[in-house]
C-alpha cells in the first residue's frame, strides 16, 4: 500500500482510492502547495466563514441536483485544510458547478461558488489534468474572448455545434451575413464577433491580457493555442510602437 | 482533522470589509475613496429615477445619456434582445451612445474556463467605465454576468487597496484613469424604473397573456444588496425587475414553485456539456412552468437565461417531454407591446422555441410580419440597401 493510499484508509472513507479515482495521485506536499495558493488568493478570505452544517447551499445548487457534487463539501475542506479531499475536488468535482452562486445564499455568508472559482484558477495555472480535460473543445471560444474581446460570435452558429438547438441554428448560419446586415444598429453587422470593437480597444485588451499573466495561464492548458494567441498580441503590440 | 477556528477568526480579522457585504452602501464607500484620491467616480448628471435596493438602499437610475455595455451572447446570438433594448429606448425619446470601444466583461469565459484572473477581469471592468467615463455617457449594462461580475469587481477593488493598485497601474498604461461609476445598473432596471413610461407608449394589449419569470441569478444572488426590490411586487421577496414591467404592461404573471433555481447555463457547460444544461432547463424549469403555471411566454432578463431556456427546448421534445414554451428577453416582449415589429426589431427568427403562438395570441400577424420581413431581405440582396437602418424597422 502506498503513503497516500494508507492515509486515505486511515483517515476518511469518503477519499477515492489512487487506483480508482482516475487522476494521477502526487505527493502530499504537492497538495498542500496548491492548497497554499488557494488560501493565498487575496479573495479567500472574503469567501469562507466557516459553517453551520445546514446544507442550503446543496438545496439550492443545480450542480447538485445533477451531478456528485456538493458546495458544502467544497466549503467544509477548504475550512478544514484538507487538502487531500481538496486535491480530489480539484481533479474532480470543481469543473461542474454552474457558477450561478446560488450558494451565496449561505446564512454564514460564505461564497463556495468563488472557492471554485479560486480552485480553477490554481488547476489551470498548474496545468492539472482536471483543467485540460475540461477546457477540451473550448480553445476556440477561448481565442475569440481573448483575441477579439467579444465571446460568442454569430458565426459560432453553426448546426454541427449545436446540432441539439434546432434546425432554427441551420437558418441563421445558411442566412448569417444577410440577416446581420438586416440589423439596424450599425456596430451589429459583424459575424465574426459580437459587435464591431475598435481597433485601439482591442490593443488595449491584448495589454491587459499580457500584464496581467491571464496570457500565460493558457501555456499551461493549451500550448498551441498560446503560442497562436502571443504571435497575435505581440505583433500587434509592436505595430502599435507598445513596448513590454 | 479539526476545523482550525482561530485560522478562520484570523481570515475574517485580516478581511475587515468582509461578511454581510449585502448591507454595505459601495456607493458611499466609492465615493469615500474618491475624497481619499483613490479612484475616479462617474456621477449619475441627468435626471433619474429612484428605486430601492434589497435592503432599501436607493439606487438612481439615469433615464437618458446612456452608454450601452452590450452583451456578447446578446449580440452574437439573440440579437433581437439588444435591438429591443436601444429600440425602446429610442421610442421613448432618449439619447445614448452605442459604442465601438467596449469590449465583453469576458466573465462568461472566466466563469466557464477560469482563464483569467481576478487582476485581468478588473482591469477589462475598468478598461469598459474608463471608456465610458471619457465619451460622457453613464453605463448601462446589458448583460447580467457582465452586471454581477463588475460589482463582484467593485467588492473587490473597494476591499483590497493591492487590487486598486495593480489596476491604476494597468490603467496608467492605457492612458486612462482607475474609474468606477455611482450605480451599476442593469439594463432591466431601467426597463422596471421607466415601466410607466413604457406602458404609456402600449400599443397591443396584453391582458390575456400569461407571463412566468425566470430572474437571473447573476442580477439578484451575486452582491444582492443592489438588486431592485419593491414591497408591493412579491411582498418584496423576489426581485422585482421583470416582474414589474410584465404587470405595468398588464400581463398576468404566474408563480412557480422552481423560481430560485438557476436555468442550468452553466457557464462551461452551455457551450461543452449541454446534457447537464438541457435536462435542468427542461426539467426543472420548463416543465415545472408549464405544469403548474401555463405560461404564454417565459421573461427572463439575462442573456444565457434566454439562450438557455430558448434553445435547450428542441432536444427535450425527442424524449416526449413537456416542453414547447416561448422565451423571450422582457426588452422583446416590451417592444412587442409598444408595436416593434417581431422580426426587424425583436429578431425572433434567431430563436428557437416557437413564438408563433405567443404573437398570434398577442394579435400579431407574424406571417405577414415575416413576408415584409423577406421583402427587407430582398433590397439587400439587390444591392438597394448595404444595411437596414432604424428608419427601416419602423417602415
Amino acid at each position: 500500500m502506498t503513503e497516500t493510499a494508507a492515509r486515505y484508509t486511515a483517515t476518511d472513507a469518503h477519499y477515492k482510492l489512487p487506483d480508482v479515482a482516475g487522476y494521477a495521485d502526487v505527493p502530499h506536499e504537492v497538495k498542500a502547495q496548491l492548497f497554499e495558493q488557494v488560501k493565498g488568493d487575496f479573495r479567500f478570505g472574503d469567501y469562507l466563514y466557516g459553517c453551520y452544517e445546514c446544507g442550503i447551499c446543496v438545496a439550492v445548487c443545480p450542480s447538485a441536483k445533477f451531478y456528485d457534487f456538493s458546495p458544502r463539501r467544497i466549503a467544509q475542506a477548504a475550512a478544514r485544510q484538507d487538502v487531500e479531499l481538496i486535491y480530489q475536488q480539484m481533479q474532480e468535482d470543481i469543473w461542474e458547478c454552474s457558477q450561478c452562486f446560488s450558494c451565496l445564499r449561505c446564512p454564514r455568508g460564505n461564497n463556495p461558488g468563488g472557492i471554485v472559482t479560486i480552485m480553477r484558477e490554481v488547476a489551470v495555472n498548474n496545468g492539472l489534468a482536471s483543467a485540460k480535460q475540461a477546457l477540451v473543445g473550448y480553445s476556440r471560444i477561448i481565442y475569440k474572448i481573448m483575441s477579439t474581446g467579444t465571446q460568442v460570435s454569430p458565426d459560432m452558429l453553426r448546426s454541427d455545434a449545436f446540432p441539439d438547438w434546432g434546425p432554427e441554428t441551420a437558418d441563421v448560419a445558411d442566412n448569417l451575413e444577410l440577416w446581420r446586415r438586416a440589423l439596424p444598429a450599425e456596430t451589429m453587422h459583424t459575424t465574426s464577433a459580437g459587435w464591431s470593437v475598435a481597433d485601439r480597444t482591442l490593443v488595449e485588451l491584448y495589454l491587459i491580457w499580457l500584464e496581467t499573466g491571464a496570457l500565460d495561464m493558457i501555456a499551461e492548458v493549451d500550448s498551441s493555442l498560446y503560442s497562436i494567441l502571443q504571435e497575435l498580441m505581440e505583433e500587434r503590440l509592436e505595430e502599435e510602437g507598445i513596448e513590454l | 482533522m479539526t476545523i482550525p477556528i482561530e485560522a478562520l477568526r484570523r481570515n475574517k480579522a485580516a478581511a475587515p470589509v468582509a461578511g454581510r457585504r449585502s448591507l454595505a452602501d459601495p456607493r458611499a464607500e466609492l465615493l469615500a475613496l474618491e475624497r481619499q484620491g483613490e479612484l475616479i467616480v462617474q456621477k449619475i448628471d441627468r435626471e433619474a429615477v429612484s428605486v430601492q435596493t434589497k435592503y432599501g438602499r436607493e439606487k438612481r437610475i439615469q433615464k437618458a445619456h446612456l452608454w450601452h455595455h452590450k452583451s456578447c451572447g446578446q449580440c452574437g446570438h439573440i440579437p433581437g434582445y439588444s435591438t429591443s433594448i436601444f429600440w425602446v429606448m429610442r421610442k421613448l425619446g432618449y439619447d445614448y451612445h452605442d459604442p465601438e470601444d467596449q469590449t465583453s466583461c469576458t466573465a462568461w469565459n472566466y466563469y466557464a474556463s477560469a482563464t483569467s484572473n481576478s487582476a485581468a477581469q478588473a482591469a477589462v471592468a475598468v478598461r469598459n467605465f474608463a471608456a465610458a467615463y471619457e465619451s460622457g455617457y453613464f453605463p448601462l449594462i446589458h448583460c447580467g454576468t457582465s452586471y454581477g461580475h463588475y460589482k463582484e469587481v467593485r467588492e473587490e477593488l473597494i476591499g483590497h487597496p493591492e487590487l486598486r493598485a495593480q489596476v491604476r497601474d494597468i490603467m496608467a498604461k492605457l492612458g486612462k484613469p482607475l474609474v468606477l461609476p455611482e450605480e451599476i445598473v442593469h439594463y432591466s432596471e431601467w426597463f422596471h424604473a421607466l415601466r410607466d413610461e413604457i406602458a404609456a407608449k402600449q400599443v397591443r394589449d396584453v391582458s390575456g397573456i400569461v407571463v412566468t419569470v425566470h430572474p437571473a441569478c447573476h442580477y439578484y444572488k451575486l452582491v444582492e444588496g443592489d438588486a431592485i426590490y419593491d414591497p408591493d411586487i412579491y411582498g418584496g421577496q423576489r426581485t422585482a425587475v421583470v416582474t414589474g414591467l410584465a404587470e405595468a404592461l398588464g400581463a398576468e404573471v404566474r408563480s412557480y414553485s422552481t423560481w430560485f433555481d438557476c436555468c442550468g447555463f452553466g457557464f462551461r457547460h452551455i457551450l461543452v456539456q449541454r446534457d447537464f444544461t438541457r435536462s435542468f432547463a427542461t426539467l426543472r424549469k420548463i416543465e415545472v412552468m408549464k405544469e403548474e403555471a401555463n405560461p404564454d411566454v417565459v421573461l427572463t432578463h439575462d442573456t444565457g437565461c434566454v439562450t438557455t431556456l430558448d434553445k435547450s427546448q428542441f432536444a427535450a421534445r425527442a424524449h416526449g417531454r413537456n416542453v414547447g414554451l416561448a422565451v423571450l428577453s422582457e426588452a422583446q416582449f416590451a417592444a412587442l407591446a409598444m408595436g416593434a415589429h417581431p422580426y426587424r426589431v425583436c429578431g425572433l427568427h434567431w430563436h428557437s422555441a416557437d413564438y408563433r403562438p405567443l404573437l398570434e395570441k398577442m394579435g400579431i400577424d407574424w406571417e405577414q410580419a415575416w413576408a415584409e420581413f423577406q421583402g427587407d431581405l430582398r433590397r439587400l440582396e439587390s444591392g438597394e440597401k448595404r444595411y437596414l437602418d432604424w428608419d427601416d424597422v419602423d417602415g
